[in-house]
């Protein structure tokens, strides 16, 4: 009798695993994110702090939203940023840019402006000339997605 | 001719810390959207933005579809020598852009 309770409550526990999966496979997943930093960061340690992102919290269209990535740095010879990448939860793709910086850079800071089709978690990771890797985060609410059909 | 907006400013003093901001034309279609047609629009994107001053490089950007259409990019470079900044853009499609600007550091 227990044995069988306990199969229902794992069955129950895989149906409700499988419903929560996203419908469209064709969108970056959260999981798809922290593969890609992986890639980036490797087995190394990623230490959270240092890197700011400015971004609007509540954004009216994911076609274009500014964002502003900085990092505190001395940013001198022997210890500077060297790259800022900067990934995404849920577009189709989970890579948004990666940026090369260095001593000639004199301030850690890189703006531009991103398409997102969802409300999601952008991430950023700085590397330091020390082979540091420091992150940062920003949670945004998107109401009216990117990557939709062409106007006509 | 491509249609691009620079901003840098004009004189520097030696070892201020300038910001350089850049936009460009571009569509930056991603690939992953439908046309009219109902067909998927083959992703044309600008890949690469490089900017060089005196020829050394200051700053690279590896850009993906997520960049919004007509790219800005704004970022900062110390004032060490007067000369030019030359800022390129490169992608699909062989696309390939330079501009370039003339400051003088006083």
């Amino acid at each position: 009798m227990t044995a069988c309770k306990l199969q229902r409550r794992t069955f129950l526990a895989g149906t409700a695993l499988v419903t929560m999966l996203p419908a469209a496979a064709s969108h970056a997943t959260p999981e798809a994110m922290a593969a890609a930093i992986k890639e980036v960061v490797g087995n190394a340690t990623v230490r959270e702090g240092k890197v700011t992102l400015d971004v609007p919290p509540l954004i009216e269209n994911g076609s274009t939203v500014p964002l502003t990535v900085s990092v505190e740095s001395p940013m001198s010879e022997a210890d500077h940023v060297k790259a800022i990448h900067v990934f995404n939860e849920k577009n189709p793709q989970p890579y948004v840019f990666d940026a090369t910086l260095g001593p000639a850079s004199g301030k850690a800071v890189v703006g531009t402006r991103i398409k997102l089709g969802d409300s999601q978690r952008i991430v950023a990771i700085a590397v330091t000339s020390k082979g540091e890797f420091w992150s940062g985060s920003a949670d945004v609410i998107v109401t009216l997605a990117a990557c939709l059909e062409e106007m006509t | 001719m491509a249609n691009v907006l620079i901003n840098v400013p004009k004189t520097a003093r030696r070892g201020e810390v300038i910001e350089i901001k850049a936009m460009i034309l571009h569509p930056m279609e991603t690939g992953f959207r439908p046309g009219t047609s109902g067909r998927i629009i083959p992703r044309n994107i600008i890949e690469r933005f490089t900017a060089t001053w005196n020829g050394t490089e200051v700053f690279s950007m590896a850009m993906s579809p997520a960049i919004a259409a007509n790219p800005f990019v704004s970022f900062f470079a110390v004032a060490r020598e007067s000369g030019t900044i030359a800022l390129r853009w490169t992608g699909d499609e062989g696309f390939a852009v330079e501009e370039r600007v003339a400051i003088t550091v006083a």
